[in-house]
């Protein structure tokens, strides 16, 4: 196959730029030594650019801005840093100081224990993706979806079908989370994958979702009637809480 | 005693955002068409760009930096005169029909540097920004696509558009000179 005239206009600016791949480039050179009208237009462009460069046009900051520009991200920095102020953290006191560190201490071994756990969410995720094994259970059906997990958890999940919201269910599989047997659900939405896991709650109250967002993913999580939902995905927030309000409706 | 020494986030974000200063300038001035305005444009993205460092994923930090550069630009240019980047090309005067310059046409040194200073200034804010990017600044066509925000395909129209357009301006003002 060989170049011709119109590709050439279109192709002859990333050809002098060097942004084709070599193929197209050898090509191209091909058609250019061929064709005297397209080595007129390759060299009026370099002649172009020639003078554009040589007359080495572009503008320098000047050292006041540069000094500006010091002074105004130091002065930022300042002003964020103010929120942290050790005096005050010594006139509390004794007893307000052992306070505060414990409830720091509690807070972080929570926080921890809930960081572990969406990295744990987002690496099932991620594996589910690469190892082809999104789904035990391939259906867009719930009915046979649902009853394939009989037998294989202790629990029963509520699995149904969001085609009809924009999110088919894709089918199931079981995983492990947090160190137990979860259910896992996958949806797609315009062919970002959607994993859920299911398992019952350490505690029985309803919690609103919550999202945290890591290396480009979004895991949202809350719990709804005694069970433990994480939806995973590289879908944008806002689908993915819709995703999760049509999910526990 | 309990002096804090400076940011470690402060000196990390100059170590990597400061030197692209001169690029920073170079794409406002020539965005913005005045000192002052490109200067004010600098200085606001460079507070910004402090302020969402914690989003910078460490790849590239003049791309990232050109992109608040860039968007601030724009949003100022919308702000001082809601027309300008509209400006439509006058086909008819800058047309297929100019010459094309002889290769390595020049006047003198001093007087080229301002001549195509202003000739890329004649074209819309796209396509300067384009320009400047690709010419002067050396950026690669993903680079260009992820600062401006759109795909590459467009960014190589554009760039074929603006060289057709400044290349008519260039030769006519040679030609007038002679």
């Amino acid at each position: 196959m060989t170049i011709d005239h119109e590709q050439i206009r279109e192709l002859i600016h990333p050809y002098v730029d060097g942004e084709l791949d070599l193929l197209t480039a050898r090509e191209t050179e091909q058609h250019l030594r061929n064709c005297a009208d397209c080595r007129g237009i390759e060299n009026a462009l370099r002649a172009l650019r020639e003078t554009v460069v040589n007359s080495q046009p572009a503008y320098r900051a000047p050292s006041r801005l540069r000094r500006n520009v010091r002074a105004a991200l130091r002065r930022e920095a300042k002003t964020t840093q103010k929120s942290f102020n050790p005096w005050l953290v010594f006139a509390t006191g004794a007893a307000s100081t052992l306070l505060i560190l414990a409830a720091v201490l509690f807070q972080t071994t929570r926080a921890s224990r809930n960081e572990t756990i969406v990295d744990e969410v987002i690496a099932n995720h991620v594996r589910s993706l690469l190892a082809t094994h999104l789904v035990d259970v391939a259906s867009s059906d719930q009915h046979t979806v649902k009853p394939w997990f009989d037998g294989k958890i202790d629990f029963a999940p509520d699995v149904r079908d969001l085609s009809n919201d924009g999110f088919p269910l894709i089918g199931g599989r079981l995983d492990y989370l947090d160190g137990k047997t979860a259910v896992a659900l996958v949806y797609h939405r315009n062919k970002h994958p959607i994993n859920v896991f299911i398992m019952p709650a350490t505690a029985n109250r309803d919690t609103s979702p919550s999202v945290v967002t890591r290396r480009g993913y979004n895991v949202l999580s809350w719990t709804h009637r005694d069970m433990r939902y994480w939806a995973v995905s590289d879908l944008n927030e806002a689908e993915l809480r819709r995703f999760a309000e049509f999910l526990t409706q | 005693m309990f002096r804090l020494t400076e940011s470690p986030r402060l000196s990390e974000f100059e170590r990597q955002v400061l030197p692209h200063l001169d690029a920073a300038y170079n794409l406002a001035r020539f965005l913005m068409r005045n000192d002052q305005d490109a200067e004010d444009v600098v200085q606001e993205a460079a507070l910004r760009a402090f302020r969402f460092f914690d989003s910078f994923r460490g790849e590239n930090s003049r791309a990232w930096f050109l992109t608040i550069v860039r968007n601030t630009s724009f949003t100022a240019l919308k702000r001082h005169h809601a027309d300008e980047s509209n400006v439509v090309f006058d086909e008819e005067l800058h047309g297929e029909q100019s010459p094309p310059m002889d290769a390595g046409a020049t006047l003198d040194r001093a007087q080229d540097k301002l001549t195509v200073r202003t000739a890329i200034e004649q074209l819309p804010s796209e396509f300067r920004e384009a320009i400047t990017l690709r010419e002067l600044e050396g950026c690669s066509y993903k680079e260009i696509a992820d600062i401006a925000g759109v795909p590459i395909g467009t960014i190589m129209s554009r760039l074929a558009r603006a060289r057709h357009q400044l290349q008519s301006i260039l030769s006519k003002t040679y030609s007038e000179a002679k």
